[in-house]
């Protein structure tokens, strides 16, 4: 490179330097004026003038909780409204009572508080809680059966743990022992056990939305339970689009003898453990909300339902043979996080990471159950191929198997 | 809160069982302590009634009870809304001058309703003549919607306030002008429409016609049986007597052992069929709607429907506190309430 040349490389540098840092600091011109607009609304407050003076305050608390103690009702309560709340009186059972605000009586927008009511709460009975404020607005929470809330310690960790391990791991596992079946059957046998698994994928799909949507119309309005689902789901659809494509342009490096079923194997893997973090975490927060017996059908009842996804992971591998140690692998991505997803939902329950991770696990099982429609159609267009008898006979083997042992978690 | 651990209480509950067991030799009580350990609480004296004192400064439910024809006014402001003037035929000519106005009240602690009022306070003034009086009531409208006086008692029809064309407009005025009968405990209310409305948001006040004749010399109380719907459901969120909610409970009605004691009593809720008093520890004696000298019933519990009421008569036996209350436990728990207290040395009546 001669001198010249050289220079006018490193001009060209400078200039392009100088032309990014221009380009930055006009961008963060509209910053400021946004912020100029933003602090003018704030004092002249355009709003108001359409509300008039004497319209009153929206109120709008959420009472996300109530925590039985042996002397008192606990009330977890958010101002989810745009104006500020004053708690005024607190009723129980249309009877004035004794209360403590643990922040005080009034609450900003998304402030929370505790109200600490010792109330002499009737075992196994129903009880209504009103909070009235300043203007004499009443919200309510009901405590269907009144139990004790159990509080998180060493045991309940351990129960968790076991739930989790008859839930998730094991199940799993046991539907991973079909593999030898699977592996000594034809083309059509595999599209047939490919069918049912995205059969049975589709129907976790729809349960997880609906447990989403249900939660999501529960919770305060001001966390968009529907947008915060969908975003969830979006978000675990492309990051496992990514995954697949990362781990496929890695083995291809590798030269990798594998086929793509491991790939695939390994997706629904990742996905099923999503799907089984949220339901862990369903099973926990029920029981650290005291608001479901967890009988042991209901237990029985996920065992079963969760058998089949172990063979939901090992239908796209059937062919090639793969080590225990992979198995166990894969079973373990698919099983284990329904224990910490019990742990999480007994200890740190929050409405908000219940739509999340059930967002999550719906978006990672929809990617999933694609992927493998894709391989079962292989060239041919896939309404084509999911039009064949066999295929669409494991199709709705998949469903029915799912409809039939859901009936047992009620 | 104690810092009580599950199994810590299961523990201490067994060992109390058992020590009752041996105690007692009860092997049943054992039993049965044991089962209820399952879902044992720990019961403190359970404090209920609403958190927390209203102010009296705007209104005081105590000063309420024995003041009418704004008796509890300095001279010079009384003038203002009320002047007798002798007849010749020795009655009086009693002239009130009673002003509707919106106004926010507080009617339990932090608790504040958007009422409509006479006068500014919920109840509305009380309006006290002896039968035979000529009463003349200035009515002025200074509220947001049409209202009237509805008197109970005898008048021409165009005095009664309730047709259409007797409602007077904000900003307007009207005169109401009758003779006082019969004696008796009347109220007297808003007839504007909807009438639910315009009672409930607190438009109704007592009116007392004394007979020609006194009733017996007595300590006198002026109590109205009130609620509040907060929440506009149609349902009261808030029960009391003078309208703030246990207020007696905090200030006890001092009374005189042994002195004759007269409570006018009026049921002015909405939207329950009936309220009713109950006072503990004693009876008294009732005389519905106050239109007979002699008394028919003696009891302690009185039950009115909607604008219904009586004069209670009775002297207290023993000092101490006894409790009042609605015998409908649902408007007692929220806010009606209250206790009196007795003063003196015992005396059987």
């Amino acid at each position: 490179m001669t001198p010249e040349a050289a220079e006018a490389v490193v001009t060209r540098e400078a200039a392009e330097t100088k032309v990014t840092a221009r380009v930055w600091g006009v961008a963060l011109v509209p910053l400021a004026l946004l912020a100029a607009l933003i602090f003018l609304i704030v004092r002249t407050g355009p709003a108001e003038r359409l509300r008039g003076e004497d319209v009153p305050p929206v109120e709008r608390l959420a009472i996300e909780r109530a925590v039985l103690t042996n002397d008192a009702i606990i009330l977890y309560v958010l101002n989810d409204g745009p104006d500020p709340v004053t708690i005024a009186q607190v009723t129980v059972d249309d009877a004035y009572w004794d209360f403590t605000s643990e922040k005080g009586p009034v609450l900003s927008h998304l402030a929370r508080t505790r109200l600490v009511i010792p109330y002499p709460w009737v075992v196994g009975e129903a009880h209504l809680v009103k909070v009235m404020t300043s203007t004499g607005t009443t919200f309510e929470h009901e405590i269907p059966v009144a139990v004790r809330t159990p509080q998180p310690d060493a045991q309940s960790l351990l129960a968790f743990t076991l739930i989790g391990l008859y839930v998730g791991v094991i199940p799993v596992a046991l539907g991973l022992l079909w593999l030898p079946l699977a592996s000594r059957l034809g083309k059509t046998g595999i599209d047939v056990l490919l069918a049912l698994t995205v059969g049975l994928l589709v129907f976790l799909f729809i349960d997880a939305a609906h447990e989403a949507l249900e939660t999501a119309a529960e919770m305060p309005s001001s966390y968009q339970g529907v947008a915060l689902f969908v975003s969830s789901a979006v978000a675990a659809y492309l990051a496992l689009e990514w995954f697949g494509a990362w781990l496929r342009a890695r083995r291809a490096r590798a030269r990798s003898a594998g086929s793509p079923g491991f790939v695939l194997a390994l997706l629904i893997a990742v996905g099923i453990g999503l799907h089984n973090f949220g339901e862990g975490l369903a099973i926990g927060a029920a029981y650290a909300l005291g608001e479901a017996a967890l009988g042991t059908l209901l237990v029985i009842g996920f065992t079963l339902h969760n058998t089949t996804e172990g063979l939901a992971i090992v239908s796209p591998i059937a062919k090639d043979r793969p080590s225990i140690w992979t198995l166990a692998r894969l079973g373990l991505i698919g099983g284990l996080p329904t224990i910490a997803g019990a742990w999480a939902g007994g200890l740190v329950y929050s409405q908000v990471l219940g739509v999340v991770f059930l967002g999550l696990g719906a978006g990672a099982i929809a990617q999933v159950a694609l992927q493998i429609a894709r391989q079962v159609a292989g060239t041919s267009p896939l309404a084509e191929r999911f039009a064949t008898a066999p295929v669409m006979v494991g199709l709705l083997a998949g469903f029915g198997v799912m409809y039939a042992t859901g009936l047992l978690v009620g | 809160m104690l810092p009580v651990t599950r199994r810590s209480w299961l523990r201490l509950a067994g060992f109390g069982s058992a020590a009752a067991a041996t105690l007692f030799g009860a092997r049943r009580i054992s039993g049965e302590q044991h089962e209820s350990s399952q879902g044992a609480m720990e019961h403190a004296a359970h404090r209920m009634g609403p958190v927390g004192r209203v102010s009296t400064e705007a209104f005081n439910p105590s000063t309420y009870l024995r003041a009418w024809n704004f008796s509890d006014l300095a001279p010079e402001e009384r003038a203002r809304y009320y002047k007798e003037t002798p007849r010749p035929d020795g009655t009086l000519l009693r002239e009130y001058q009673i002003v509707a106005v919106d106004r926010e009240i507080e009617i339990a602690p932090g608790v504040f309703f958007p009422a409509w009022t006479f006068n500014g306070q919920v109840p509305g003034p009380t309006i006290r003549a002896t039968e035979g009086d000529r009463l003349r009531i200035t009515f002025i409208n200074a509220g947001s919607h049409p209202h009237t006086m509805h008197f109970h008692g005898w008048h021409p029809p165009e005095m009664d306030g309730s047709m259409p064309e007797h409602q007077v407009m904000p900003g307007e005025r009207f005169v109401y002008e009758f003779d006082a009968e019969p004696f008796g405990m009347h109220l007297y209310h808003c007839h504007a429409v909807p009438l639910k409305r315009h009672l409930h948001k607190g438009l109704y006040g007592v009116f007392l016609v004394d007979p020609r004749q006194p009733r017996a010399e007595a300590d006198e109380l002026i109590m109205v049986m009130n609620g509040f719907d907060t929440n506009f459901d149609a349902d009261n969120e808030v029960y009391a007597v003078n309208t703030v909610a246990n207020h007696f409970m905090h200030e006890p009605i001092k009374v005189d052992v042994g002195k004759l004691v007269r409570i006018y009593l009026v049921n002015l809720t909405e939207f329950d069929l009936v309220n009713s008093l109950h006072l503990h520890g004693m009876f008294f004696d009732v005389f519905r709607t106050g239109t007979r000298t002699t008394s028919a019933e003696s009891t302690d519990i009185v039950m009115l429907c909607q604008g219904e009421r009586a004069v209670l008569e009775t002297r207290f036996r023993y000092p101490g506190k006894f409790m009042f209350h609605a015998h409908q436990s649902e408007f007692a728990e929220l806010g009606w309430m209250g206790l009196f207290e007795a003063v003196g040395v015992r005396r059987d009546t």
